[in-house]
């Protein structure tokens, strides 16, 4: 018998401040309007999606000492942004990411438990968590944290925050105006945490939402945070898109559930994935082709270029050969705030490896950017990326994806009209809502009231 | 000084200039808001068939309330908050469980409104003292965004030991009153909140974002500032991750009762709101306050004094005093609060207002004693009452809370 089909999960991510955004396209809006926000909401919800992803940076990214210039700068307070979202759509999933080194529990459980009443249940947590004292410079609580400690404070927190959403059942306010009984429970939201990063106690002061508890969602890839989402997260945002890596991290994601006692279908696996869309494969791969020399300028090849250089490469052609200057050995401080550097683990291999394969292909130093960068991950006509999403999910290489398009506001909108209903017709993605919360959308079970003991203090 | 900046603004500057902002005129129109907290003020409130209890941490019961505001054309709503649940005694929890408990976060309720509303002002509530001055300030931009232009907050202090045990990073010695020295560096803790806050609204120059093709560059960065704020409680780098808010700096309100926070007032905020209990002592406070402004080096930038009252209104006072009785008696005690308690008609309110005008107060800020019946009073018959008297707009005549206020837009403090 085979398989019965997977239904897709589909969300969209607010263009963000990376290269992948193309500000500087006639059609490309504003990044803090709200508007824009509006705009892009109601097209994710006009197309049934689960939910709108919002990303976070809590410092301006650094390059060489100065502000970065060349992406979009700029963004709104997550938590504010979502609430007025919340306004003008009905159905529509709200996650936010949310640093967990920059905040307290109590606040976050208050703004995530408020934001999920003011959606009728539509909230989620992106947990993100981080160190450096270069973000930590805008904070009264300063850098205070040592890299190996960020999971082992995340981990508590998302521990501490679950204490305090589980301290209201959810049956306690009965309002009997009669009787003159508001609250049934004289304790209700009684909480007490202590541990190694946090020793409070006292009441919360959010009744039980409609969710209970927001949807969780982890981003991380290194093996902690893997683990982290095994034992916590309700869903993983993965750059793992393509069908090979995909279904490796999805394999070894999905392994790790039973050590927490957790089923399969407990923790989606979402990739981010980039899509251009055209009438035809082939005017999608012209146009896939101008969209990246868009993303990458002269002046953002010489940028990227330093980031596994780890030295000032101004002075370099972004039209002429790559330096034949080695990168500059230890800690990498040209670029702050940017979390892709670390990915450049032995930089002088990739330079070596990056200058064998321009005077291989005779590429520019932009030409290599350009070739050696994200590849958009879905590029055709309607139908070919249909196919191609519907296939790469049933073959387990993700169970939906977190778009990302390259354009603010309408980016989403050809996606919308021209691919969901060709999903649909296929029967693979919802053509209405079914439930009124994103846990309905995403086909999770809402947490039962309490299940951790109330604390009698 | 504000550096001098070519914007519309600067003649409503150079007017106020000219006409110092404490001299209002007899018959200058009076701004109104309406503070909402839970279904009122009286703790009582609840239990009135028009109260709503159920709907307190829905959307829609909050829309509806602000409908109602925009629709009697007020200056703002503000939106009461805390990091703790309510409670009866002055700084420790209780465990009462016959009055409103729970709240949500203030700041989300304004930003889930915005939307749906074009014209009132949203000003929550925010508490500095366990909070980031980083995050607050991009919250309250952003509020300002997604409402085009109608942003405020109400700064507060919270001395309660609970409440600091909530967050677990400090203790608070407990004090005996809000003159104990503890809460007077409270005080200037949340001054310094606040600097950082309107540091940060001005971290961006308004024509940062230049989207210049030809050089590749988003924004021009020397029009972006480090604010390099360093206080004895906390410092902060900066700039903001949010553009500059619409009204460049969102308004900056207070309640204060006493010397120590008509400082901050006089100091950091575009509204202080006190609690005279008569016009003498509304003349009194004013005039303290004025000097503390001069004191502070802000005597030519407009403030606004509004007189806080709790009302309960009725067309007949005798059903005003019968009701106020009645939630009496349900509540156990007679209410007293920190403000005047007002009891009677629209039009008695609309004296006392008028008379407390002529003091100095430059606006109010009323407190619904039942919301679902008070709110209505103040925008169905208050207000045409005032206006009748030509005391009150009608209509809006500005798309800003700034507008509505009369304050200009203010220059960029970092503008070159």
């Amino acid at each position: 018998m085979p398989k019965p089909l997977k239904q897709i999960h589909l969300a969209a991510h607010f263009p963000g401040v990376n290269n992948t955004t193309v500000w500087s396209d006639p059609a490309a809006g504003s990044h803090i309007e709200f508007s824009s926000f509006a705009h892009f909401a109601r097209t994710a919800e006009r197309a049934e999606f689960d939910f709108l992803f919002l990303a976070e940076g809590l410092r301006l990214r650094e390059q060489g000492g100065r502000i970065y210039d060349l992406d979009v700068v700029g963004r709104p307070d997550t938590f504010t942004v979502l609430a007025a979202l919340a306004a003008v759509t009905e159905h529509l999933g709200l996650t936010g990411t949310i640093n967990s080194t920059f905040n307290e529990p109590y606040e976050v459980a208050r703004q995530f438990a408020g934001l999920d009443h003011l959606s009728g249940g539509r909230s989620a947590w992106n947990v993100v968590t981080s160190w450096d004292a270069f973000t930590g410079e805008n904070f009264r609580r300063g850098g205070f944290l040592p890299q190996e400690e960020r999971y082992s404070r995340a981990e508590e927190f998302l521990a501490t925050v679950n204490e305090l959403f589980d301290s209201w059942d959810g049956d306690e306010i009965v309002a009997d105006q009669a009787a003159g009984v508001f609250l049934r429970d004289a304790k209700a939201g009684s909480f007490v945490h202590s541990g190694q990063h946090f020793d409070i106690h006292g009441r919360f002061n959010v009744p039980r939402s409609p969710q209970g508890r927001p949807v969780i969602f982890q981003a991380g890839d290194s093996d902690e945070g893997r683990e982290f989402a095994a034992s916590s997260a309700d869903a993983i945002f993965s750059r793992y898109a393509t069908r090979t890596e995909g279904q490796a991290f999805y394999a070894d994601v999905k392994n790790r559930l039973a050590r927490y006692g957790r089923r399969r279908d407990e923790l989606l696996i979402l990739p981010a994935a980039t899509f251009v869309l055209a009438d035809t494969d082939a005017e999608a791969r012209e146009l896939a082709k101008e969209v990246r020399r868009k993303q990458v300028s002269g002046a953002t090849a010489l940028k990227h270029l330093e980031w596994v250089w780890n030295r000032d490469l101004s002075a370099y052609d972004p039209d002429g050969p790559l330096p034949d200057i080695d990168p500059l050995p230890g800690e990498h401080t040209v670029a702050r705030g940017r979390a892709q550097v670390r990915m450049y683990r032995d930089p002088f291999a990739t330079a070596r490896e990056w200058r064998e394969l321009a005077a291989a292909n005779n590429w520019s130093i932009r030409d290599l950017v350009i070739e050696t960068g994200n590849r958009q991950n879905f590029i055709g006509s309607p139908q070919t990326i249909a196919r191609t999403i519907n296939d790469l999910v049933q073959e387990d290489a993700g169970d939906g994806f977190i778009l990302v398009p390259h354009l603010t506001p309408g980016g989403l909108d050809d996606f919308a009209d021209r691919v969901v209903p060709l999903l649909q017709e296929q029967g693979v993605f919802r053509t209405e809502y079914e439930g009124p919360t994103l846990r309905h959308h995403l086909g999770l079970t809402h947490p039962d009231r309490a299940h951790t003991a109330r604390v009698a203090s | 000084m504000p550096p001098t900046d070519a914007r519309a603004g600067d003649l409503v500057r150079i007017f106020r200039k000219a006409h110092p902002f404490v001299s209002s005129t007899p018959h200058a129109l009076l701004h109104l808001a309406v503070a909402l907290d839970g279904t009122g003020w009286h703790p009582a409130s609840w239990r009135e068939p028009v109260a709503r209890p159920r709907d307190l941490f829905t959307a829609g019961y909050w829309a509806d309330l602000v409908a109602e505001a925009e629709r009697g054309l007020l200056d703002f709503v503000t939106f009461e908050d805390g990091l703790g649940l309510q409670s009866s005694h002055f700084l420790d929890p209780d465990e009462r469980t016959d009055q409103v408990r729970g709240r949500l976060d203030a700041v989300l309720v304004a930003a889930r409104i915005a939307p749906l509303t074009g014209r009132i002002g949203l000003v929550p509530t925010v508490v500095a003292t366990h909070t980031e001055p980083f995050h607050i300030s991009k919250a309250i931009a952003t509020l300002d965004h997604v409402s085009t232009g109608r942003a405020g907050l109400r700064v507060q202090i919270t001395a309660r030991p609970n409440e600091a045990a909530h967050f677990g990073r400090r203790t608070v010695p407990p004090i005996e009153s809000y003159d104990s020295p503890v809460v007077t560096e409270l005080f200037a803790e949340a001054a310094d909140h606040m600097e950082v806050v309107r540091r940060l609204w001005d971290s961006w120059e308004d024509d940062a974002e230049i989207r210049d093709a030809a050089t590749g560059r988003f924004i021009d960065r020397n029009k972006l500032h480090y604010i390099d704020f360093q206080g004895r409680h906390f410092s902060v780098k900066g700039p903001s991750i949010t553009p500059r808010p619409p009204q460049g700096q969102p308004i900056v309100t207070a309640l204060a009762h006493q010397t120590v926070p008509y400082r901050l007032v006089a100091r950091q905020a575009d509204i202080g709101y006190v609690t005279p209990h008569d016009v003498d002592e509304a003349r009194a406070i004013v005039a303290e306050i004025r000097a503390e402004q001069t004191a502070a080096g802000r005597a030519d930038q407009p403030l606004h004094v509004f007189g806080e009252l709790v009302v309960f209104l009725d067309d007949d006072p005798g059903t005003a005093t019968a009701r106020r009785d009645r939630l009496d008696t349900l509540a156990g005690q007679p209410y007293a609060g920190d403000a005047r308690t007002f009891t009677g008609t629209p039009s008695q309110l609309a004296d006392l207002l008028q008379e407390l005008q002529q003091a100095g107060l430059t606006g109010f800020r009323l407190r619904p004693a039942v919301l679902g019946h008070d709110l209505p009073q103040i925008t169905r018959r208050l207000v045409p009452e005032l206006q009748r008297r030509a005391a009150f707009r009608r209509a809006y005549e500005a798309d800003t809370l700034r507008g509505l206020l009369g304050l200009p837009r203010p220059a960029n403090r970092y503008a070159a």
